[in-house]
């Protein structure tokens, strides 16, 4: 590992810590009559509303089409995820710590993963709140289903959902891409010259 | 006494008449004030759909009793703050949570006259923290939070007839002063009408204005009746009396009326140099304080000038003693040593003045309909412009502080007559606003108003928009009959009386369907509205209610009283068009005949849409007949 990719390699894992305090994805919504919009963050450990009531509203909108209530309690990764978050960081300060490329290639492999893994759980979550709906719904469309976009934008009746990275999602972002760099930083020489 | 009265107003009348011949013709030499072309106006007032108005007005409603919210500059009308009077839209003075705001020595009375607004102040300029109103017929004065734009807080005055003269605010609202229209028996009892000079006493009232929820009457001081002889005081300091004092409670928002029997009265007799006579001609009606503090102008409304005082000079005659009598012990300043200047031919019938603070005064003129516009200081008058008609009080945004913001003058009409389409006898009143950007006031607008607005306020939409509460917190809801969660909810039975504890929500009210309520009981329907969005308030109405409805805001709790007269079933319903689940929201009560053995329950009806029930409903009604039959 370069002296470069060591320092890339502490950035980013202290970049991750961001996490811990700002919130990693944003679900928007614009309709006719909520001109102000409503929204959710989602964080870490929690999903809160945009505004201090939205998540209620939210709730109270989504009961028409049956949609079970959003329960952030009800949510076991919101309680896993924080735990992860902090192994990860203590394995890329350790990898940091180190210096060798190839611990710093199993925790950039890992990185991928978790993101990927998040990123399949999150669409995992937004299909079964979007599909199982219940039966006595007051609004029933046959044939619709109301899964929320991975990212972008995408209709849903009178709402336009939008979903993208927060601050603190964008913020891990560029902590993948610091670690990318890093790894090309040591692999683009010899081992031998690198570590 | 009463015989003087009457051949003295008999003057009076006489002088009106000789004078509104001679209006005609001093608005006709003066000839009409340079315009705006029709579209140069409409571009000043036109707000574009979505776009927002720069200031709120609040008119008063005079006979209405309440207290309307417009948009200036675009005349719209947003709001009425019901106040004194019931108000069955919403159901003010109907649910048991706001009927206490009506309450007053003399119980509960329905309605009022509302004459003058007084936005609170800090510094001598418009905070925007509250509106106070006067109510003229029982005395009253009322305190609207302006975040809520809903009356919190009402105050009877006692020893007051006739809450005409108030309220006037001082520059930190410390106080609002409120003075009685008609001199009354203080206290009051059985007195012969004629003996007026004997028991007759024009009070006026400090009132603590700056604490919510504890507005009282701080001092009264007891100024000689109305009649201008030398007369001996009335008696009785510590004068037996009864008013009331209501207040809305911020958590459980409920009000509730207390009783007091008590008030500091100041004679002025007894505290030399507190109060002075300052005398003005002829039949004055306002006063009005410039910017600066040192103009005081009156509206004599039978004075063929403007005479403004000076309260410099004021205090120097004050200080030489430059009386010329005195008036039931209280000094009479010699009008000379007084007065700053007279403003001469200003028009006919002076009654109200506003300032613009770059030295300008505006004066309204019932008797010639038009606004004059003087300079202080040299009292020439340099602008006028008719109005449509009879111009009252005028108003401009922040034209009674130390800093108005005078880009706007709006008159207040009490005569609309061929200004409008014609709706039979009873014609609206109405407002203009004028342009007052240049050295000439310019009409813009002519708007049809709610009631007889007296005077009025207004005040930067800035200083207000932000601070505008959205909805109520259920978490924050301490009535006792609130709930937070459908679970929670329930039908008991207390004696006669039926308490339902229900929910509204976008779709369905729980319970939704309620029985065991049998004829001579009273139902207490306690509606808690579980929204906690802006703009979402659930309505809630029973057929042949003989009260009213309720109208709830999100995260409050309102309850309505309903005696149901027979045995049937009874449909309920929301009745604000809450969603687009509106119309399944509604319910039925089953009310059998006394005695009956039908159990107390309230159920939800299952699945999201009432529409089943319905169709279930005719084989309802069966039952509490067939019960009713049996009884006899």
């Amino acid at each position: 590992m370069t002296r470069t990719a060591r320092w890339l390699t502490l950035v980013a894992a202290l970049l991750m810590a961001s996490a811990y305090v700002l919130p990693l994805w944003r679900i928007s919504l614009i309709a006719p009559q909520y001109p102000e919009g409503l929204g959710m963050k989602i964080r870490i450990d929690n999903i809160v509303g945009v505004k201090e009531n939205d998540l209620n509203s939210i709730n109270g909108l989504n009961h028409y089409i049956g949609m079970k209530r959003i329960e952030p309690d009800m949510i076991p990764e919101l309680k896993i995820m924080p735990v992860l978050l902090g192994v990860l960081i203590a394995a890329g300060l350790g990898t940091a710590a180190l210096g060798k490329r190839l611990p710093l290639a199993i925790w950039g492999g890992t990185l991928v993963a978790a993101g990927v893994g998040g990123l399949y759980d999150y669409w995992r979550w937004g299909y079964d709140y979007g599909h199982d709906l219940a039966d006595d719904a007051i609004i029933k469309i046959p044939g619709m289903s109301y899964q929320p976009p991975l990212l972008g934008p995408k209709q849903l009746l009178n709402f336009t959902a939008t979903s993208w990275p927060d601050s603190g999602g964008i913020l891990l972002v560029l902590a993948g891409l610091l670690v990318a760099v890093a790894l090309w930083k040591s692999y683009r020489k010899p081992a031998h010259v690198a570590s | 006494m009463a015989h003087s009265f009457r051949s003295r107003s008999l003057l009076g009348l006489a002088v009106v008449v000789s004078t509104v011949g001679l209006g005609y013709a001093c608005t006709a030499r003066q000839g009409g004030p340079s315009k705006l072309t029709t579209s140069e106006a409409a571009q000043r007032v036109y707000v574009a759909p979505g776009a927002k108005d720069e200031f709120y007005a609040f008119l008063s409603g005079g006979f209405s009793g309440q207290v309307s919210v417009y948009g200036l500059p675009s005349g719209r009308r947003f709001k009425t703050i019901p106040v004194f009077s019931q108000y069955p839209e919403n159901g003010y003075g109907y649910t048991e949570e706001t009927k206490a705001m009506l309450n007053t020595s003399y119980g509960f009375v329905p309605w009022d006259d509302s004459h003058h607004t007084a936005l609170s102040q800090t510094n001598g300029e418009d905070d925007g923290r509250w509106l106070f109103i006067n109510g003229n017929n029982t005395p009253r004065i009322a305190r609207i939070d302006l975040t809520r734009m809903e009356t919190e807080e009402i105050l009877e005055i006692p020893n007051a007839g006739g809450n005409h003269g108030s309220p006037f605010i001082t520059e930190n609202s410390e106080y609002v002063v409120a003075s009685t229209r008609f001199s009354v028996p203080v206290p009051n009892r059985d007195v012969p009408i004629n003996e007026f000079k004997k028991y007759f006493k024009g009070q006026i009232s400090f009132i603590t204005a700056d604490k919510p929820g504890k507005m009282a009457v701080a001092f009264q001081i007891a100024m000689p009746g109305f009649n201008y002889d030398l007369a001996r005081a009335g008696k009785g300091k510590s004068a037996p009396i009864e008013y009331m004092h209501n207040s809305i409670d911020a958590f459980t928002r409920t009000a509730t009326s207390e009783k007091l029997t008590s008030v500091l009265t100041v004679d002025p007799k007894d505290c030399p140099g507190a109060v002075y006579f300052m005398p003005t001609p002829k039949s004055p009606h306002g006063a009005d304080v410039d910017p600066t503090g040192e103009y005081i102008v009156a509206g004599g409304k039978l004075a063929s000038v403007i005479p403004v005082h000076s309260f410099s000079k004021m205090l120097k005659a004050i200080e030489a003693k430059a009386f010329e009598g005195e008036l039931d012990g209280i000094p009479v300043i010699k009008y000379e040593a007084t007065l700053a200047g007279e403003v001469k031919n200003p028009g006919l019938g002076p009654l109200h003045t506003e300032f613009d603070g770059k030295g300008y005064a505006y004066t309204s003129m019932f008797i010639s309909s038009e606004i004059v516009k003087w300079k202080l200081g040299t009292w020439e008058v340099v602008d006028r412009v008719p109005t449509y008609y009879s111009v009252g009080h005028l108003m401009i945004p922040g034209g009674n502080t130390r800093k108005p913001n005078a880009k706007y003058v709006v008159a207040m009409n009490k005569i609309t007559k061929d200004r409008y389409l014609p709706t039979g006898p009873e014609l609206t009143q109405s407002a203009q606003l004028y342009d007052n950007t240049g050295e000439k006031m310019k009409l813009l607008l002519d708007f049809p108003v709610e009631g007889e607005p007296h005077y009025a306020n207004a005040i930067e939409a800035s200083k207000l928009m932000e601070k505008q509460v959205k909805f109520y917190k259920l978490a924050d809801n301490k009535n006792p009959m609130a709930v937070r969660a459908e679970k929670e909810t329930g039908v008991s039975r207390e004696g006669k009386k039926v308490h339902v504890r229900m929910t509204a929500i976008r779709s369905h009210f729980a319970p939704d369907n309620i029985e065991g309520v049998m004829v001579g009981d009273t139902v207490l329907f306690h509606v808690t509205n579980l929204e906690q969005d802006w703009d979402v308030p659930h309505g809630f109405a029973i057929m042949g209610n003989q009260n009213g409805e309720l109208l709830i805001m999100p995260g409050e709790t309102r309850t309505l009283k309903w005696v149901p007269p027979r045995a049937g079933v009874y449909p309920m319903y929301c009745t604000d068009f809450c969603s687009a689940l509106h119309q399944e929201m509604q319910g039925y009560v089953r009310v059998s005949a006394p005695g009956s053995n039908v159990a107390l329950t309230g159920t939800l009806s299952k699945g999201p849409s009432a529409a089943p029930k319905a169709e279930a409903a005719p084989a309802a009604p069966a039952a509490p007949a067939a019960n009713a039959k049996k009884k006899q």
